[in-house]
């Protein structure tokens, strides 16, 4: 078996690589699993890499685009020495110190890593709906990623469903492209930011589509239309769009650690605020997979420094060297 | 690193898939795709590892838009393996190292 890491990160977004920066620093010689490639937030450098501008990242006052901040970030880590393997981990074992980490498959006898602490920034994933035709038409009209597929949608009517901050950036970003974008909201209100409404309300080629829900996602070989929903009037209809770009959401990524950490009946993991404790000794948590209210990249960077000091003092007091 | 994978443009593209004689895939990119930039040094791996059964290319769609618009490319990353000149398969999205070695049929 392998030797003890005395810091193992899980994730590799603003919250993780922040600990790997503290944790390298402080000579500690953190191994990151960052994640294997994809094309959902669920990838190394996670939600971010999936934006464009990000403008409310202090430090950059001309905004910064999404992708190349995570890789400063993963630069900073790598300055340092933090050791970074795109490899995703498959299982873990909290019950016992030091704690097993699998990669790969997760029915092997051994695990791939033992570690001292262990620090878990996995994140958040983002909402599918799940309706017929969502999955077949998967880059063919449906997208996961609007900053990559925006462009093939030049002058195409699309739709965007959702009516939080994100949904009303996507759609801002497509007006780009699109001919006209029609958000598709379940409610008939947005609880996105005053800004990103202002801005999605004064856009000429954005318009509204209150209190409905999409069913089905229709085409042959592309997407043709969206069979929609009136959720007051239970009226079904046929949206002609020929783009669907899907904001609804995320979900914390905690599959691994159900029944070993304390979770929020809501599935984000539980801190000990102010620190990063989970409710195992030597486990700590950072960014959105233990944060339900904020979910920006800085307070997910801020609490990934917060965890990296928790483990340096943890093992400070725990373990000889 | 990157020094096996071949750079397409439109108008090199069809004698390149013409004239393999073995599979070539080309990767559709741009700069602003977060998971095409991922997924490259991957593809750099691959073509190096796997130099002689395989050729790895990639096209940036902003350059290059007619091979894209060819064959409705509506995603990126989207990758097109092309065998003896005939398109054989499509993969749309990053995907982790495993599982692109196995869709190119290694």
């Amino acid at each position: 078996m392998s030797d003890v890491h005395d810091v193992v990160i899980i994730g590799s977004g603003p919250a993780g690589l922040t600990a790997a920066i503290y944790t390298a620093r402080a000579s500690l010689n953190p191994l990151v699993l960052e994640g294997e490639p994809s094309s959902t937030s669920d990838q190394p450098g996670g939600q971010l890499m999936l934006t464009t501008e990000v403008e409310n990242y202090p430090g950059f006052p001309d905004g910064i685009m999404g992708p190349d901040l995570m890789i400063a970030f993963r630069s900073q880590a790598a300055r340092f020495g933090a050791q970074i393997e795109t490899v995703k981990a498959s299982k873990v074992d909290l019950s016992e110190r030091p704690f097993k980490i699998w990669v790969g498959d997760p029915d092997t006898a051994d695990p791939t890593y033992l570690a001292h602490t262990v620090i878990i920034s996995t994140g958040a994933t983002a909402l599918m709906l799940n309706v017929p035709g969502e999955a077949r038409l998967l880059g063919h009209g449906v997208s996961t990623c609007a900053t990559c597929d925006g462009f093939f949608f030049r002058d195409h009517d699309i739709a965007v469903i959702g009516g939080g901050d994100s949904a009303l950036e996507e759609a801002s970003f497509l007006s780009r492209f699109a001919k006209t974008v029609t958000i598709v909201h379940r409610r008939d209100e947005l609880r996105a930011s005053q800004i990103m409404i202002d801005r999605a309300k004064n856009n000429p080629k954005i318009s509204f589509l209150w209190d409905t829900v999409v069913e089905e996602a229709l085409g042959e070989q592309t997407l043709s239309g969206l069979r929609v929903r009136n959720n007051k009037t239970a009226d079904v209809s046929e949206l002609a769009v020929t783009g669907m770009f899907v904001a609804i959401g995320h979900r914390p990524t905690t599959d691994l650690f159900v029944g070993q950490l304390a979770l929020k009946d809501n599935g984000y993991l539980i801190t000990d605020a102010p620190t990063a404790r989970t409710s195992v000794d030597g486990v700590f948590a950072c960014g959105d997979v233990q944060d339900d209210s904020y979910r920006q990249a800085i307070t997910a960077a801020g609490s990934g420094c917060t965890a990296a000091l928790d483990a340096e003092r943890w093992l400070e007091a725990n373990v000889d060297h | 690193m990157s020094d096996n994978v071949i750079t397409l443009t439109d108008t090199s593209f069809d004698e390149l898939i013409n004239s393999s004689d073995v599979p070539v895939v080309v990767d559709l990119w741009a700069e602003w795709c977060g998971p095409c930039k991922m997924i490259a040094p991957t593809l750099a791996e691959i073509a190096t590892e796997q130099a002689g059964a395989i050729k790895i290319a990639k096209l940036n769609i902003d350059e290059n838009p007619q091979i894209p618009q060819r064959y409705g490319v509506m995603s990126i990353p989207t990758m097109l393996v092309f065998r003896n000149g005939e398109l054989e398969k499509r993969i749309v999205g990053a995907k982790p190292k495993a599982s692109l070695l196995q869709e190119f049929g290694f």
